[in-house]
């Protein structure tokens, strides 16, 4: 029994259950704005995190509390930030869509479709300046393709060969509009040739293949072969944000995609492998449960900043 | 100053300069622009610098000003110094979303974990008949934008000491250059020369009016000083230097003296920077002043290319001069 197999159904399990419980938060009004969930696309993050090294950076979206969690951030500290404490990674100061830590590599959610891919080349840049073997990677949504900052950065990426891994979660709506009804090609990793780049489309919601398919990849780049674009084919089973009522698709649709939950898949995997039973497993998601709730009670006993910090850290 | 130890630079020698110095000092210091490299930038301002310093730290870039003012930002929060060159000003608003809501938003909206340490160089104006899309003063966007230093040098020594500044900075700084100012020659200190952001300069002592000003248009309100005096009006000239942090101490030193003041800038007249400074002076020195503070700036219009039409668009010496009569009257 792989320690790998069962740390990518804790890490999916750990994704979900806090989004979950992100969800409660903002229902009961504790979190500002809108919040952008990440429940269903779990594997992406789990399965490309595990392929990188805690010297490795990624950048992510306003979805991105998968990836931080994958890439090794705390729950606690996650929390703190949703509900605007000092605790929070930015002091209470970023919220859901900026989060970031310096410590494990995360070089920001972002609140702008696409603004974090070019951030992620200048990463990869510093990794081919400093001679490491470390690399970056742009988690993104399917919209962001459309963003000129896209192109733009996949052009600077692959001319100067750099170690990075663009990593497009397709789950086939640009907030509200679905595939089709905004790119006349719908096969987005084509994007990937024309700029020299190998391209990949994976099961998103495969965890396995998701790990191996950035595993070579990342290989490939930490040996300067430059980088990589992957469309991971996933999907969001909740709406682009909360409360959006989701008039674009239908409750058929989002039951056939509720059907190939990646937990639930993984689950299947692991019990059919026999790297796990069933009671284990279920172990597993209850020992989680309690340290996430364990954590967010700490969140929630998180003092609120100080006026005192409102003109800190401009400059 | 010691005059021996002084150099005659043009303004883009003086800048060449303190890249060549800063690359020297610091080896994570990089330049990233379009062209700057085998072809020197086309005010030749990074001249010589592939050949001294090789292409991993003076990077041709492709025309996609979004993704390698991105790549500045991601390379210094890992620790790298980004000197990123946008050939002309107007070609940053391709750029905005890295610069307004990335580069100038981490360092707050990480809660202090991570500055981008990086320079824009930049440059603007008119003059030269590159007409609207070409020849925009658009530092006051700039300045509106918490986060983002801004530095707007008039000449040779301060191009030099500013930069070099900004090198050493750990905030995102526009630096904006005058593309009629490059060949400019003025005295340059021998050997290490920095001026701290955020300092004006007083170019000119005087009694009866301020003029506050940046850029080439010091020249023009130095030109207007001149004219004035034969008229025994004695102007206080101004170089504010940097719009980010703004020197509020040297604009309202020099008005409680004067009791008067003309902002002169080259951006267009609404909701330019000259209101700033004339919101500042009736905040702090309302009762300082004697007349009311006024504006010579460009007219609210895209710069004209006919250089007759350009000229007149743009503030010109008289304009400066007309104002300062028109507060004496």
């Amino acid at each position: 029994m792989s320690s790998r197999e069962l740390h990518f159904y804790a890490d999916m399990v750990k994704i979900r259950r806090f989004e979950q419980m992100a969800i409660d938060l903002y229902k009961e009004g504790l979190i500002g704005g809108s919040y952008h969930s990440y429940v269903g696309q779990e594997a992406v993050a789990v399965g490309v995190c595990a392929a990188l090294t805690a010297e490795d950076t990624i950048t992510t979206t306003y979805r991105g509390r998968g990836q931080h969690l994958a890439k090794g951030a705390s729950a606690f500290r996650l929390f703190a930030e949703l509900l605007g404490r000092i605790d929070g990674y930015c002091k209470g100061k970023g919220g859901p869509m900026h989060i970031c830590d310096m410590e494990t590599g995360i070089l920001g959610a972002n609140g702008i479709v696409a603004g974090g891919i070019p951030i992620a080349v200048g990463a990869a840049l510093t990794c081919r300046m400093s001679g490491s073997k470390n690399v970056a990677a742009a988690f993104f949504g399917d919209g962001a393709v459309n963003q000129g900052v896209f192109s733009e950065s996949m052009n600077l990426a692959a001319l100067w060969e750099l170690p990075v891994i663009f990593v497009c979660e397709n789950n086939l709506y640009a907030e509200m509009t679905p595939l089709e009804k905004y790119v006349k090609n719908t096969k987005l990793v084509e994007r990937a040739a024309a700029f020299g780049i190998p391209g990949e489309v994976v099961d998103g919601n495969d965890v396995e293949a998701v790990y191996q398919a950035t595993q070579s990849a990342v290989k490939r780049a930490r040996n300067g072969g430059g980088p990589a674009f992957f469309e991971m084919m996933t999907y969001r089973l909740q709406g682009h944000m909360l409360g959006d009522p989701e008039t674009y698709r239908t409750k058929e649709e989002v039951a056939k995609w509720h059907a190939g939950d990646p937990i639930l898949r993984w689950k299947k995997q692991l019990i059919a492998r026999k790297a796990a039973s069933g009671e284990r497993l279920d172990e597993m998601e209850q020992t989680i449960a309690g340290e996430l709730a364990s954590a967010a009670e700490r969140a929630r006993a998180s003092q609120e900043p100080d006026p005192s910090t409102i003109l800190e850290d401009v400059l | 100053m010691n005059e021996a130890a002084m150099r005659e630079l043009t303004i883009a020698q003086a800048l060449n300069e303190a890249l060549r110095e800063e690359m020297l000092r610091n080896e994570k210091v990089f330049l990233m622009g379009e062209d700057i490299g085998d072809y020197g930038g086309i005010y030749k301002v990074t001249k010589g610098l592939l050949a001294e310093f090789g292409a991993e730290r003076v990077r041709d870039t492709p025309i996609s000003e979004a993704a390698f003012v991105g790549a500045g930002i991601g390379a210094a929060m890992t620790g790298w110094v980004p000197v990123v060159e946008i050939m002309w000003i107007d070609f940053t608003t391709v750029a905005m979303d890295q610069i307004i809501n990335q580069a100038a938003k981490m360092k707050y909206m990480s809660g202090g974990q991570s500055g981008v340490p990086m320079v824009i160089r930049t440059q603007g104006g008119g003059g030269r008949g590159n007409a609207a899309q070409h020849s925009q003063s658009l530092e006051t966007l700039f300045a509106h934008i918490p986060g983002l230093r801004v530095v707007v040098p008039s000449n040779a020594a301060d191009a030099k000491g500013l930069l070099k500044s900004a090198i050493r900075g750990s905030s995102p700084t526009i630096f904006i250059e005058n593309k009629m100012l490059y060949t400019k020659k003025g005295p340059v200190p021998d050997g290490e020369h920095l001026v701290p952001l955020g300092k004006g300069a007083v170019k000119r002592v005087g009694s009866d009016v301020t003029l506050i000003s940046l850029s080439r248009m010091v020249d023009l309100a130095m030109e207007a000083a001149v004219e004035l005096e034969k008229e025994g009006i004695f102007a206080e000239v101004i170089d504010l230097r940097s719009l980010n942090p703004l020197d509020e101490e040297i604009i309202l030193n020099s008005v409680r003296k004067t009791h008067r003041a003309v902002v002169v800038h080259e951006a267009t007249r609404l909701f330019g920077w000259g209101g700033e400074v004339c919101a500042l002076i009736q905040e702090k020195a309302f009762d300082d002043l004697d007349a009311p503070v006024l504006r010579a700036a460009t007219d609210d219009v895209p710069i004209p290319y006919n250089r007759m039409l350009e000229q007149q668009t743009l503030p010109q010496v008289e304009d400066i001069v007309q104002a300062v009569r028109s507060q004496l009257r």
